[in-house]
C-alpha cells in the first residue's frame, strides 16, 4: 500500500483589537445587546461610505513585520461580491491581488500573505443545532459586522495535525505579544480554517484539497484535521478520489459534514473598491510599526536558554506558547534568583500544560504555583501530593500551603507514622513479605502500594522501599 | 409694492436679504407657494415649512431643492426607485448638511431616473418628470426633476448629481445652468450611489453666478468620504472673465456626426460670440473620446451592480418574501423593486466583472478611461477650456427612445468623456432650436471651476438667454 503524507495549509482570521471598526467609528464590543454598535456605514445603509481605520493598517504592518513579511508600499482594497444576510452591503471589503503583506516565515512554515478585511455580522439561527439547516428563522446582529480582521494565509508547509496545533499556538503567542488582538478562539477573535490534502510520500505535486472550517479551539483544530486526514486516507486507499469541498467539523460528534456545493459556487467578482484610495505605506508608518515590536517568541526562547539554563527544546516549548511562557516567567520571578528555574519550567511545561486548555481562564496563578513548588522543593510534600494539590488549585483556586494544612497532606517520613504503616503492610501480606525477605525485589510493589494507600500518597516511594527492606532484612 | 422675489436670481436675493429688503419668512413662504404649484411631477416631496439652518450663512436662507438620492434625515430619499419607496434615512448627506448650515435649507426633493440611470427621467418609478418648455417632452436625466423645477421656477436652485451627464444634459434640455464639479471636490457621503468612481454632486441654477455661489459652499474634504479632497482654490464669487486670448478647443470627435442641425447652429453661434469677445477657437483632438461611451457603459454598470447589492430586503426598503428561503427573498424583492433599466445595468455589470471576462471588459474599460484622461491632459497644454454642445439633441418626446436604450445612451455622448476624466464641466443655455433650449458645455482641467465659471459667465452675458417661457404661471 502506498504511504501517504498529509499536506496542510492554514488560513487564520485574527480580529484586531482596534478601538473602532475597520471602516467606521463604531466600537466593537463583545457581548453587548444586539445591534447597539452600529451606524449607517456598518449597516450598509444607502449613501454611507467606508473610511480606512489607520490603526488597523498599523496593526497589519506589525503583524507583517513579526512574520517576516514584505510590506507593500501600496496596497488595494477590493470588493468581494456575494449575497448573504450577514453581509449588509452585498460585498465584503477585503484585499485581493495587492495585499498589505506578502511572503514571510514562522518556525518552518512559509507565510503566503497577510491582508486586512472586515468581519461579517453574526447570524443567529433558530434551529436546535444553531446552524441554518432546519432553522425556521434567523436574526442578524450587526455589532460584530465591520470589525477589522487580519487574514493570514500559510503555504502548505504543515505535515501533521499536531504540528498544525503547535504552529497555531506559536502564531497566537506571536499575535498576542504584539498586543493587536485578544486572540481568543472561544470568543472568535482567532479563527482557523485548514486546507488539507494527501499525497504519496516523495511526491511534490499536491493532491486535491478540502477546506475544513469551524474549528473553534486548539483541541478541535488538531482533532478536526486528524479526522479529515483519516477520512482522506481511507478514501484514497479504498480506491476513491477526494473531491474539492468545504467541510464543517462538528466538535460534539467529531464528524465531518460537507457544506452544500451551491454555497461553494461563488464568483466573487472582485474589483478595486472605488470608495477607497489605495493604502500608501510610508517609511514613517513602517518605522512606527518596527518601534512597537515586542520581544518575539524566538528571541524569548533564546533568553530562556541564556538566563535560566533551560534546554533549547524546553525553552521553545514555553516561549512559543505565550501563556506557559508568561506563567513560567512570573513564577520563577516570585521564587527568586536562588531557586531552581528548571523545576518551574518542567512543571509548567508538563503538569500545568497537560491540565490547562490553551487560552482558558481556568489555570493556576503564578503565586500559587510558586508556593506549591516551594513546598515540593523544601520536601514538605511529595510529588504525588503536589499533583493533587495542583488539580485542586486549578479547579477551585486557593493557597497550596493552606490546603496542605487543612487536609493534612504533609509528607510522612522517618517518624513513627511511617514505621507503623510499614509494619501494618508487612502484617497484612505475609506472603509478599516472605518473598522480599528471600530477596525477590519484584514482591516489593504490593507492599509499597499498601503503604502509599495507608498514607494517602504522602510518603516518599524510595523511603518506603528502603524501610521495608531494612525491616525484613532484620527479621 | 415689494419686489417679486421669484424673479430674482439667488445671488440678487442673497443681497436683498442682507440689505433687509426681503425677510426670510417672506422668502420661504413665497417659495413654498411656488413649490406647491408643481404640475410637472418634478418634486417628490415638499416641506410643510422651511426649517432654518445657518441663519446668517452666506447663502442668505434661500431654500434648496435636492435630488431624491441625497439622504435627508426623516425625509423620503428613494433614488427614484420602488425598492426605496418611502425610505426615511436616519442621517443627512454631508453636502446637504453643509448647505443647510451655509443658509440654504431644504424645501423640496426632486424626482430623478431610478438610481440616476437614465437620460430622460422616464426611468423614475414615480412617473416621468415633464419638461416645462413642452410637457410632451422629457426634461433629460437623471437630475430631470431638479432641472425642470429650477426652469419652471418651482425652486430657486437645486442640487443634482452627475455620473455621465446627469446634471449637464437635463440642464441643457431645460434651459438652465448645470455644473458638474471636479470628482472628489464635493463629498459623496449620503448620496445613494450609482457609480462610485463617477458620481459627483453639483448645482443646477438659473444663472452662472448662482452655480458658483452654491458650489462655493459645497466643496471640502469630508472625513467620511475617503475620495474627497480639499479644493486647492477657494471658489470665488463669479465674475465674467475677459475672454481676450482665452484659448477654446473644439474636439471634432464630440461635435461632428450625430449632433442635430439646430444644436449645431446654436453651437457655432456661441463660438462666434466667443471669438467676438476675444477668445481664440481651434480644433482640439481627443482621439479616444469616441470610445468613452463604451467604457462608461462597462464601468458604471459594473460599479452599480455592486453598489445596489445592499438593496436586498434585509434591513430597509421593500421586502418581498415568497417563503422560499433567503435566495427566494432576494430574487423576489429585487425583481419587484428594480425597474427595467436598473435590472439591465445590474446584469451588464455583473457580467463585466465575472471571472474570465474581467480583463476583457472592466479592465479594458479602465485602460480606455486612462487614455481619455491623458487626451484631456494633452489638450489642456494648448487650451484653457474645451467646448462642445452639451447634448447632441434638444428635449425629445416622451416615449420616443424608451424602446431603444442605445439611442438613449447616445444622449450622454458629449458629457461622458469629462466624467471619465473626473474634470469639471458646466452647461449653460445658449439658445433655442424650434423653441426648445440648447446647451453649451465648457470643460476645464481638474479644479478649474473658477475658470470655467468665469468663461461661462462671460458668454452668458453675451447670450442673454431668456428662460421665462418655461415659468409656471
Ligand atoms: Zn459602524
Amino acid at each position: 500500500m502506498i504511504e501517504l503524507e498529509p499536506v496542510i495549509g492554514l488560513e487564520i482570521h485574527v480580529q484586531l483589537a482596534t478601538r473602532t471598526k475597520m471602516f467606521c467609528g463604531c466600537e466593537p464590543v463583545f457581548g453587548e445587546d444586539p445591534n447597539t454598535r452600529t451606524c449607517p456605514v456598518c449597516l450598509g445603509l444607502p449613501g454611507a461610505l467606508p473610511v480606512i481605520n489607520e490603526r488597523a493598517v498599523d496593526f497589519g504592518l506589525r503583524l507583517g513585520l513579526a512574520l517576516g513579511c514584505e510590506l507593500a508600499d501600496r496596497s488595494i482594497f477590493h470588493r468581494k461580491n456575494y449575497f448573504y444576510a450577514d453581509l449588509p452591503k452585498g460585498y465584503q471589503i477585503s484585499q485581493f491581488d495587492e495585499p498589505l503583506c506578502s511572503g514571510g516565515f514562522l518556525d518552518g512554515v512559509r507565510i503566503h500573505r497577510v491582508h486586512l478585511e472586515e468581519d461579517a455580522a453574526k447570524l443567529v439561527h433558530s434551529s436546535a443545532s444553531g446552524r441554518i439547516q432546519g432553522a425556521d428563522s434567523s436574526v442578524v446582529d450587526f455589532n460584530r459586522g465591520g470589525t477589522p480582521l487580519a487574514e493570514i494565509v500559510t503555504e502548505p508547509d504543515i505535515g501533521s495535525a499536531a504540528q498544525a496545533r503547535e504552529w497555531l499556538s506559536l502564531l497566537r503567542t506571536t499575535v498576542k505579544s504584539l498586543g493587536i488582538s485578544d486572540v481568543s478562539m472561544e470568543e472568535g477573535s482567532l479563527r482557523c480554517d485548514a486546507n488539507i490534502s494527501l499525497r504519496p510520500v516523495g511526491e511534490t505535486t499536491l493532491g486535491t484539497k478540502t477546506e475544513l472550517k469551524n474549528m473553534n479551539s486548539f483541541r478541535f483544530v488538531e482533532k478536526g484535521i486528524e479526522a479529515e486526514i483519516e477520512r482522506q486516507r481511507e478514501l484514497i486507499q479504498s480506491g476513491g478520489t477526494v473531491v474539492q469541498e468545504t467541510l464543517h467539523f462538528d466538535p460534539r460528534s467529531g464528524s465531518l459534514t460537507a457544506l452544500r456545493s451551491k454555497e461553494e459556487a461563488h464568483d466573487y467578482r472582485y474589483f478595486p473598491e472605488p470608495d477607497l484610495l489605495p493604502v500608501a505605506v510610508g517609511p514613517e508608518m513602517i518605522k512606527a510599526a518596527q518601534d512597537s515590536l515586542p520581544e518575539l517568541p524566538a528571541a524569548r526562547a533564546s533568553r530562556y536558554e541564556d538566563d535560566f539554563g533551560l534546554t533549547a527544546e524546553l525553552a521553545q516549548r514555553l516561549a512559543f506558547n505565550g501563556d506557559l511562557g508568561d506563567l513560567f516567567e512570573a513564577t520563577a520571578a516570585i521564587r527568586g534568583a536562588g531557586s531552581d528555574a528548571k523545576l518551574v519550567a518542567t512543571w509548567v511545561n508538563g503538569e500545568v500544560s497537560s491540565r490547562v486548555e490553551e487560552g482558558s481562564d481556568q489555570t493556576v496563578e503564578p503565586e500559587a504555583l510558586a508556593e506549591l513548588l516551594g513546598l515540593l522543593e523544601d520536601d514538605k510534600i511529595t510529588t504525588a501530593a503536589a499533583r493533587g494539590i495542583l488539580d485542586t488549585v486549578i479547579e477551585q483556586g486557593g493557597s497550596p500551603a493552606a490546603l496542605v494544612e487543612s487536609q493534612g497532606l504533609e509528607k510522612v517520613g522517618g517518624g513513627d507514622e511511617l514505621s507503623a504503616a510499614v509494619d501494618a503492610a508487612i502484617a497484612s501480606d505475609p506472603e509478599a513479605a516472605a518473598k522480599v525477605a528471600a530477596g525477590e525485589q519484584k514482591a516489593l510493589g504490593p507492599l509499597v502500594g499498601l503503604v502509599m494507600k495507608a498514607t494517602q500518597g504522602r510518603a516518599d516511594g524510595g523511603e518506603v522501599r528502603a524501610l521495608i527492606i531494612s525491616k525484613l532484612a532484620g527479621s | 409694492m415689494s419686489t417679486d422675489i421669484t424673479k430674482l436670481s439667488v445671488t440678487e436675493t442673497v443681497a436683498a436679504v442682507a440689505a433687509g429688503d426681503i425677510s426670510k419668512a417672506n422668502l420661504h413662504a413665497t417659495w413654498l407657494d411656488r413649490a406647491r404649484l408643481d404640475d410637472l411631477n418634478a418634486l417628490s416631496w415638499v416641506a410643510d415649512r422651511v426649517k432654518l439652518g445657518g441663519e446668517d450663512g452666506p447663502l442668505g436662507g434661500v431654500p434648496l431643492g435636492v435630488k431624491d438620492l441625497f439622504c435627508t434625515e426623516g425625509v423620503p430619499s428613494q433614488s427614484g426607485s420602488k425598492i426605496l419607496e418611502g425610505y426615511l434615512p436616519p442621517y443627512t448627506a454631508t453636502v446637504v448638511e453643509a448647505l443647510t448650515e451655509a443658509g440654504a435649507p431644504l424645501i423640496a426633493k426632486t424626482h430623478q431616473d431610478e438610481f440616476a440611470m437614465g437620460s430622460s427621467n422616464e426611468n423614475c418609478a414615480f412617473g416621468p418628470v415633464l419638461n416645462p418648455w413642452d410637457r410632451g417632452r422629457v426634461p433629460g436625466g437623471s437630475s430631470g426633476g431638479s432641472a425642470a423645477a429650477v426652469a419652471a421656477g418651482l425652486v430657486p436652485w437645486a442640487l443634482g448629481t452627475d455620473t455621465g451627464g446627469s446634471i449637464r444634459q437635463p440642464a441643457a434640455l431645460c434651459g438652465v445652468v448645470g455644473l458638474k464639479p471636479t470628482y472628489g471636490s464635493v463629498s459623496r457621503y449620503g448620496m445613494i450611489a450609482f457609480a462610485s468612481s463617477l458620481d459627483q454632486a453639483g448645482p443646477i441654477t438659473r444663472t452662472v453666478a448662482d452655480a458658483g455661489l452654491l458650489y462655493s459652499q459645497m466643496t471640502g474634504k469630508d472625513p467620511r468620504d475617503a475620495t474627497s479632497v480639499e479644493h486647492p482654490d477657494s471658489v470665488e464669487p463669479v465674475v465674467p472673465m475677459d475672454l481676450t486670448g482665452v484659448r477654446l478647443g473644439v474636439p471634432e470627435e464630440l461635435t461632428g456626426e450625430g449632433v442635430e442641425p439646430g444644436v449645431r447652429e446654436a453651437f457655432e453661434a456661441t463660438l462666434d460670440l466667443a471669438r467676438s469677445l476675444g477668445a481664440t477657437v481651434a480644433p482640439c483632438p481627443l482621439p479616444h473620446a469616441p470610445h468613452a461611451l463604451s467604457a462608461y457603459y462597462l464601468i458604471a454598470p459594473a460599479e452599480c451592480s455592486s453598489n445596489l447589492a445592499r438593496l436586498d430586503g434585509v434591513r430597509f426598503g421593500l421586502r418581498v418574501d415568497p417563503d422560499e428561503g433567503l435566495d427566494g427573498m432576494y430574487g423576489a424583492t429585487r425583481a419587484a423593486g428594480f425597474g427595467r433599466e436598473v435590472r439591465r445595468r445590474i446584469m451588464l455589470g455583473t457580467y463585466a466583472l465575472s471571472s474570465g471576462y474581467y480583463d476583457a471588459y472592466y479592465g479594458r474599460a479602465q485602460r480606455v478611461r486612462t487614455l481619455i484622461s491623458q487626451d484631456f491632459d494633452t489638450a489642456f497644454e494648448d487650451f484653457d477650456a474645451i467646448v462642445t454642445p452639451t447634448s447632441p439633441s434638444v428635449a425629445f418626446e416622451l416615449g420616443s427612445k424608451t424602446a431603444d436604450p442605445l439611442s438613449m445612451y447616445l444622449s450622454d455622448f458629449c458629457t461622458v468623456p469629462m466624467s471619465l476624466a473626473g474634470i469639471p464641466a458646466i452647461s449653460i443655455p445658449n439658445g433655442l432650436s424650434d423653441g426648445l433650449p440648447v446647451g453649451f458645455q465648457i470643460a476645464g482641467p481638474a479644479f478649474s471651476e473658477n475658470r470655467i465659471l468665469g468663461i461661462a459667465a462671460a458668454l452668458e452675458d453675451g447670450l442673454k438667454f431668456d428662460g421665462s417661457p418655461a415659468w409656471i404661471a
